[in-house]
This record gives C-alpha cells, sequence and structure tokens, in this order.
C-alpha cells in the first residue's frame, strides 16, 4: 500500500498520529474533546519523549521558511499541548467544571 | 503579617476611604434596569478601547465593530492622512448600514478607498465626506456637504484605538486615562506584533467576569488542578498576596509575583511545561522588547519576584504585562445584563524559530485552560446572584479591592447621570 507521509521523514515513528497535525487552535481543541482518555495518552506518549528532537528538527529551517512536512510537526506539537493539560492535569479531555463554556480562537499565526 | 508592605492604614482598601470596607450588593450585575442605565452613563459616556492600529496597517484598512452596549455598529479606518477615524456604519441617505459583507450583523474588515452604500451606491470617502449622490439631480436642494458619515469620537493612545460616543465629551483620551497609563507610556507595544485572540460568549454580566481577573485570591484554589500536587499544596497553604495595588480616578491595577522561570525546583511544573521552557507566565526566555527599563507603571514597587501586572482601564479593558515581555489584553463587551462576549488577546514579539512559537502556545493554550475554570465559575455565580435568596451583601477581603473599586465606580457613574438627566425633569 502506497501512502504518502505528513511528517518528515525522521519522525516517520509519529506518522499513526499524523491525525494531530491540525492547523488551528480551534480544530485542535476540537479534536482534544471528541478524544477519550486512552488515545491522547496514546498520542502524548508517542509524542512527549520526541519533544526535543522534533524542536531541534524545526529549528534548522527560519519559521517563516518551513517546509510543508516540517510545518506539520509545528502542528503536531501545538496539539501535543493541547493534549499535555488532559494528560498531565485534568485526567480527563474537558478542562473540570468547565462545563457548556468554550473559548475559541479567533485570530491566530497562519504559521 | 503581610508578606508585602502595606499602606500606612494597614490595608489597601483603607488607604482608599471612599470604596468603605462593608459587605458589598451585587444587584448592579442582576438588573436589566441597571444595565440599561450603564448603558447610557458608562458605554455612551467613556472611552472605550477597540485595538490596536497595527488592525489597520494601511491607508484604507478598516474594521468595524458592533457595539451592542451602545447600541450602535461603527466603522473604524485609517485615512489617506494616517488618521484613524471612527464613524457610525450608516449611510445618510436611508439609513442601511454602510459596511458590512453577507451578513448584516457580522463584523467584517479589509481595505478600500471609498464606502458604497449596497443601496443606492451613494459613496462616502475615508475621511466621511459624502462625494457621490446617485441621480442627485432628483433630490431637492441637497448638498453633500451636509450629509457627512455621523463622526464618532476617536483617539489614539500609544497604539491603542479609543472611541466614545459622547458627541459632547471634552475629556481627551489621556486625560480620561490617567496617572496609571501615563506610566505605561514608552512601553514597546508596537513590537508585539505576533497576535492571538480568543472570544467566548459569557454567561455573567460582565463586571463579574472583570471581578474574576482583578483578585488571585482564588487563583490557588481555583486553579489548583493545574500545580503538580505539592506545589498546590503549598500554594494553598501560603494564600495570595498582591505586591501592590493603585486605584487613579475610574482605573485600577494589581502588581504581583509570580511565574519565576526557570523554576528552582523542575519538579514545580507540569512535564510539558518544562520541555517547552513556558508556561502561564510566558516564555522563560523573556524576548527582547529593546528598552533598558520597564516603564514606571510596570512592576511599581520594582520587586525581583515581580511576575506580572493587570491595569483596569475603566470600563472594560484590561492590559496584563508579564515578566517575560508579553501583553494579554482583555475586553468585556455586554450584550445584556446578564452575558457578555470576553475577548483575550496575546501580543508576542514575532518568534523567530519554532521553539519561540511553541513556548508562545503553550502560553495562550494556558491561558486558555485558565480562562475556561474561570468562565464556567462565573455563570454560577450569576445564576446564584439572580436567585431568590434572602442573602443580598456579600464580604470582600483586602487583595479584592479592585472589584470593590470596580462595583462603586459603575454606580458612580450612573448615579451621576442620573443626578444630570433628573436635573429639571
Ligand atoms: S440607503 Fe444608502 S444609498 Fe440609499
Ligand atoms: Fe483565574
Amino acid at each position: 500500500m502506497a501512502t504518502t507521509s505528513v511528517l518528515p521523514s525522521e519522525f516517520a515513528d509519529l506518522e499513526p498520529f499524523a491525525g494531530w497535525a491540525l492547523q488551528g487552535e480551534r480544530a485542535r481543541y476540537a479534536k482534544r474533546i471528541e478524544s477519550t482518555m486512552d488515545e491522547l495518552q496514546a498520542f502524548y506518549d508517542a509524542a512527549f519523549p520526541r519533544t526535543q528532537a522534533a524542536l531541534d528538527y524545526l529549528d534548522q529551517f527560519p519559521l517563516d521558511e518551513l517546509p510543508e512536512d516540517a510545518k506539520h510537526l509545528l502542528w503536531l506539537y501545538c496539539a501535543l499541548i493541547t493534549v499535555s493539560f488532559p494528560v498531565e492535569a485534568w485526567r480527563q479531555p474537558r478542562v473540570p467544571d468547565s462545563g457548556a463554556s468554550s473559548i475559541d480562537a479567533i485570530l491566530e499565526p497562519v504559521i | 503579617m503581610p508578606h508585602y508592605t502595606k499602606p500606612a492604614e494597614g490595608s489597601w482598601t483603607q488607604h482608599y476611604p471612599e470604596l468603605g470596607t462593608d459587605p458589598v450588593s451585587y444587584d448592579d450585575s442582576i438588573s436589566p434596569e441597571f444595565y440599561e442605565l450603564e448603558r447610557e452613563a458608562i458605554f455612551r459616556r467613556t472611552w472605550l478601547n477597540l485595538g490596536r492600529v497595527e488592525q489597520l496597517p494601511r491607508k484604507g484598512s478598516y474594521f468595524t465593530r458592533e457595539m451592542d452596549a451602545a447600541g450602535t455598529s461603527i466603522i473604524v479606518v485609517r485615512g489617506m492622512d494616517d488618521e484613524v477615524r471612527a464613524f457610525h456604519n450608516m449611510c445618510r441617505h436611508r439609513g442601511n448600514k454602510l459596511v458590512w459583507q453577507d451578513y448584516p450583523r457580522e463584523e467584517t474588515s479589509g481595505v478600500c478607498r471609498q464606502f458604497q452604500c449596497k443601496y443606492h451606491a451613494w459613496r462616502y470617502d475615508l475621511q466621511g465626506q459624502c462625494t457621490f449622490v446617485q441621480q442627485e439631480q432628483e433630490f431637492f436642494d441637497l448638498d453633500k456637504a451636509d450629509y457627512s458619515l455621523a463622526a464618532v469620537q476617536c483617539e489614539v493612545w500609544e497604539g491603542w484605538i479609543f472611541v466614545n460616543f459622547d458627541a459632547s465629551n471634552t475629556t481627551p483620551l489621556r486625560e480620561y486615562l490617567g496617572e496609571l497609563a501615563w506610566g505605561l507610556e514608552g512601553y514597546p507595544f508596537d513590537k508585539l506584533t505576533q497576535v492571538h485572540r480568543y472570544r467566548s460568549e459569557i454567561g455573567a454580566n460582565w463586571k463579574l467576569f472583570i471581578d474574576a481577573f482583578v483578585e488571585f485570591y482564588h487563583a490557588p484554589i481555583l486553579h489548583s488542578g493545574q500545580y503538580q500536587p505539592d506545589e498546590a499544596a503549598k500554594v494553598a497553604s501560603y494564600g495570595y498576596e498582591a505586591l501592590a495595588y493603585g486605584i487613579d480616578g475610574p482605573h485600577g491595577m494589581v502588581s504581583s509575583w509570580g511565574g519565576i522561570a526557570p523554576p528552582k525546583d523542575p519538579s514545580m511544573v507540569k512535564p510539558m511545561e518544562r520541555e517547552l521552557r513556558s508556561g502561564l507566565f510566558g516564555p522563560w526566555d523573556h524576548a527582547d522588547l529593546g528598552i533598558d527599563e520597564l516603564p514606571p507603571s510596570v512592576n511599581p514597587t520594582r520587586h525581583k519576584n515581580w511576575g506580572t501586572d493587570s491595569f483596569v482601564f475603566f470600563p472594560n479593558f484590561m492590559i496584563l504585562f508579564w515578566k517575560p515581555n508579553w501583553v494579554l489584553t482583555y475586553h468585556y463587551w455586554p450584550t445584556s445584563y446578564n452575558t457578555h462576549i470576553f475577548e483575550g488577546t496575546a501580543y508576542f514579539v514575532p518568534p523567530k524559530t519554532a521553539r519561540e512559537r511553541l513556548a508562545q502556545e503553550y502560553a495562550v493554550v494556558s491561558f486558555k485552560e485558565y480562562g475556561l475554570q474561570d468562565a464556567n465559575t462565573l455563570e454560577a455565580t450569576q445564576s446564584m446572584l439572580e436567585s431568590n435568596t434572602p442573602v443580598k451583601t456579600f464580604p470582600l477581603n483586602d487583595q479584592e479591592i479592585l472589584l470593590r473599586h470596580l462595583h462603586h465606580t459603575a454606580r458612580r457613574y450612573v448615579d451621576e447621570y442620573q443626578k444630570t438627566t433628573l436635573v429639571g425633569a
């Protein structure tokens, strides 16, 4: 089966989690609250140990000249930030006691 | 014994005797009638911030704002002379909304050379002058000079755009903002052009959400889940004391310690914070602002443990300065007595590397996680304040002085407005 990879080849191990390489905090937060804790934990366990490698890889490029696959890697780590709160603090996908309230990103950097 | 010196009177609150120390009532936050008075007395009569000049990057750049609280929609535009002006968003022919896209109730922005009405094509230049009337000869002695867009007072302070809907207002913006603001002048806001903005519809009176952001008495408790467990217990046992409070007229500020970065003991913070060297207080590696010293209103006590300052510019604009050199603003736009739209905007020095970008992302995402906790608590407060209980007043401690001041100020504006309008009635 021919597949095209979303992430740089150095991060092939994270390819199963490429679905988290989402542009925009809104999309990343939406995926977080649709996920189970097991799914969030699996993503965290795979991506967290690779953080420094990802930062080193990304910092080879000026931020405004990131190749497409590197951009995806950056967004994947933006998603890891969003996912780190349930995993490290809340033990549930939503912020505890946040009920129906929502705070939505309406303006963000393009990259 | 307080950890940080309080004024000679023994407390911050008693330093400002007009505030009193009695329990307060929140009747000003649960009444449709009081809200209608606030719209007149406050939102139609004070300087209101709409953001920054960088939102209007070019000659002809404009944005519209729906100003429910003031009961109007406005256009804010940078003219060919680079002046920023504001107008009521209404065509002078038959009152059509002049600038909108697809949905008349939605805000819009763009760049243009002139405004043209969608209805009968009357045109206005960027200074609001009517420049074209379709079939002008059909009208009766119509002089275009009499049909300029209705102007709204608009002034810029340190790159922040403000409007005032009171056509008879004679207080210049800088004078209105007062000494606390003067002490912020020179802060290089224009260097902080990396912007993240969040919006939320909140089911509570606008003042109650400001209340939640001007005291940190709640932080060790409501936000305890954000700390590592040992740290949470320690923080709760210390409680909270600010470094200093300041009040000048309707405006106030609180200066706070915290966010010591990097932490002495890395286990104090969450693993992701350690990886990215960032946290709620911002990136551990400070951005370069290119100034030797912060202006005097920022960290006014020059305390080494300083972490963040929060300024409240009455009625609904807050600016927070963080030690790692970034800024957060809050706006609270009432839509009814028990609802408002909250906007939080983070301003950073543009990141040069992905590492810097992710450190900033961590800070804004933390702000959202804390904000979600604050927001929901608010709806719970509003519903109980509105409920039919016999409890009518509530105590406020010295660390809650800015709440006391905010509600006191709102009542004072309403009282003064009522006095002036009742004269001769
Ligand atoms: S209402 Fe605008 S041109 Fe007629
Ligand atoms: Fe809070």
